[in-house]
Parts: structure tokens; sequence; C-alpha cells
């Protein structure tokens, strides 16, 4: 319990202080200015997003090759967590985009690619919904979870290897990309807050699932003790009789 | 500051996606954790 009020206090203090520090350290950028510091919390949302995919990738392998059930709840977890950061990076792309294009959307690859993510691990968790006995819920979304993460490295590669509207990569893109260093920090400062903030609710998220097994046990138990004394009663009254 | 509004527009999503995810993990949890003692005190009961 201390360890997630430190990883929350850290979360909040560190997002605050990416904020004012988006606002009033970073440099203003040439064409853009102001609206250009959307980049502070969509970029790190976005990377947030494929960390929280991967590590449903590896609950999912992990699933399949162990058959424990913790590695489903982290699975779920991850996935309603990567839901939300991509859900972030979906609405901050088009409210960056306006003033910048002239266009909320376009469907160019990485634009294109993203949606088709956030659908595919929305689809993930409805999926989930459908299927009652949790054996088959964790195979089906286990096997499911693995093709969905297919979708990240195209998503990464996409304004790589096709023209779009969306700008060519600025960290790792060659020879022609870059990033001033105070920019540079400053995206740091942010990522590793929504970072902290993503492992504290795939924490939560992972308690949450488990305490649902438990919850689904006991009921379980209550049902036959339930059923057993329904039985037991009709009995009891006969021999009486 | 030109687009200020979006910038905060933009800032403000960033909190409520977090905020209001949070709260509805909250909220379940402690739903469950109600549900949970019930279910144990029904158990304990006989």
């Amino acid at each position: 319990m201390k360890g997630r009020i430190a990883l929350a206090f850290a979360a909040a203090a560190l997002m605050v202080f990416a904020g004012y520090a988006a606002l009033y350290i970073a440099p203003d950028e040439k064409t853009m200015h102001a609206i250009q510091r959307i980049f502070y919390f969509h970029v790190p949302s976005a990377i947030c997003a494929f960390v929280a995919f991967f590590v449903v990738f590896i609950a999912n392998f992990a699933y399949l090759g162990t058959r424990q059930q913790k590695w489903d709840w982290l699975g779920v977890a991850g996935a309603e967590v990567g839901v939300a950061c991509s859900t972030i990076v979906l609405i901050t792309g088009p409210i960056w985009a306006h003033p910048v294009w002239g266009v909320w959307w376009t469907w160019d690859a990485r634009l294109t690619s993203t949606f088709v993510l956030w659908l595919l691990y929305t689809a993930y968790l409805l999926l989930r919904g459908f299927l009652e006995d949790p054996q088959r819920k964790a195979t089906f979304s286990a096997v499911f979870g693995i093709f969905a993460f297919l979708d990240v490295p195209l998503v990464y590669f996409s304004n790589r290897l096709w023209r779009t509207q969306h700008p060519q990569p600025v960290i790792l893109g060659g020879s022609n990309s870059g990033l001033d260093p105070m920019m540079g920090k400053v995206l740091l400062i942010s990522f590793v807050g929504v970072l902290c903030l993503m492992a504290m609710l795939i924490a939560d998220r992972y308690r949450l699932e488990r305490l649902r097994w438990e919850y689904e046990e006991l009921r379980f138990r209550a049902e036959s003790r339930a059923a057993e004394e329904g039985a037991k009663a009709p009995r009891a009254a006969a021999e009486m009789r | 500051m030109k687009n200020f509004e979006s910038l905060f527009a933009a800032w403000m999503v960033v909190w409520a996606v977090f905020f209001l995810y949070e709260v509805t993990v909250a909220r379940r949890l402690s739903k469950l954790q109600e549900d949970i003692e019930r279910l144990k005190q029904q158990l304990r009961e006989g």
C-alpha cells in the first residue's frame, strides 16, 4: 500500500512538473509555436500505449505457456490501460493537427494504423465480455492479444515506410531528425510521469482482476453450500415425518 | 499565446482520461471488496 501511495504521489508530482516544463521551460518551436507543446503529452502517451500493449503481448504468451491465471489478469490490465493511453493519443493528435494541417483527421498510414490499434484492443476487451468460462476467455483473449500486437510495429514504422501527413520521427529518425536538448529533457520528464501513471493504473487494474477471481471463487462456494443445504432440507423433513 | 485554447484542451484531455479511468477502477475495486466481505460473512455464518 505504501508503494502504491509513493507511486501515485510520484506520478502526480511528475505530471504537474511536466505540465509546467512543457509550458514554460521547453523552448518555442519556430513554425508551430504554442500548439507544438502538445508533443510533450501526445508522444509519451503513444510510447506508453506501446509499452502497455507489449505487457499484454508478454502476458498472453506467458498465459499460453503456463496457464496461470495471473498472466491473464496482467493481460487485461495492460490492455485497458493501453486503450486509455491510445485514446489520449487519438484525441490530442487531432487537436494538434487542426491548427497545423487545417484538418482534424486524415486517413494516412500512421493515423489509420493507430486507430486500428485502438479498435483491436477495444475488441480484445469486448471479446472477454462475451465468454463465460474463465479458461476459454483467457485462451481466446491470449491468442487475440498476440495477433493484435502485430499492429504495434506497423504503427511505429508507418511514417518511415510510407509518405504520411503525420510528421517524420524526430527521435531515432535518421540523420535529418533530432530534438533540441531542452525539448528532449522536457519530453523525458513527461514520459517518466506518464509511465509512472501507467504502472500505477496497471497495478490497480491487476488487483481488480485478482479480486474478481476471489469473488467468483467465494460465490461458487456460497452457491455450493446453499445447494447442499437445499438438498438436505427435504431429506430432514422426510425423516421427521 | 496563439492556440492556447487547443493546448489547454489537450492538457485537460490527458488529465481527464487518466483521472476518470482511475476513478472507475477505484469504484469497481471498492464495490468488489464490499461484495467479497459480504460473501465471507455469509460463509462464516453458514
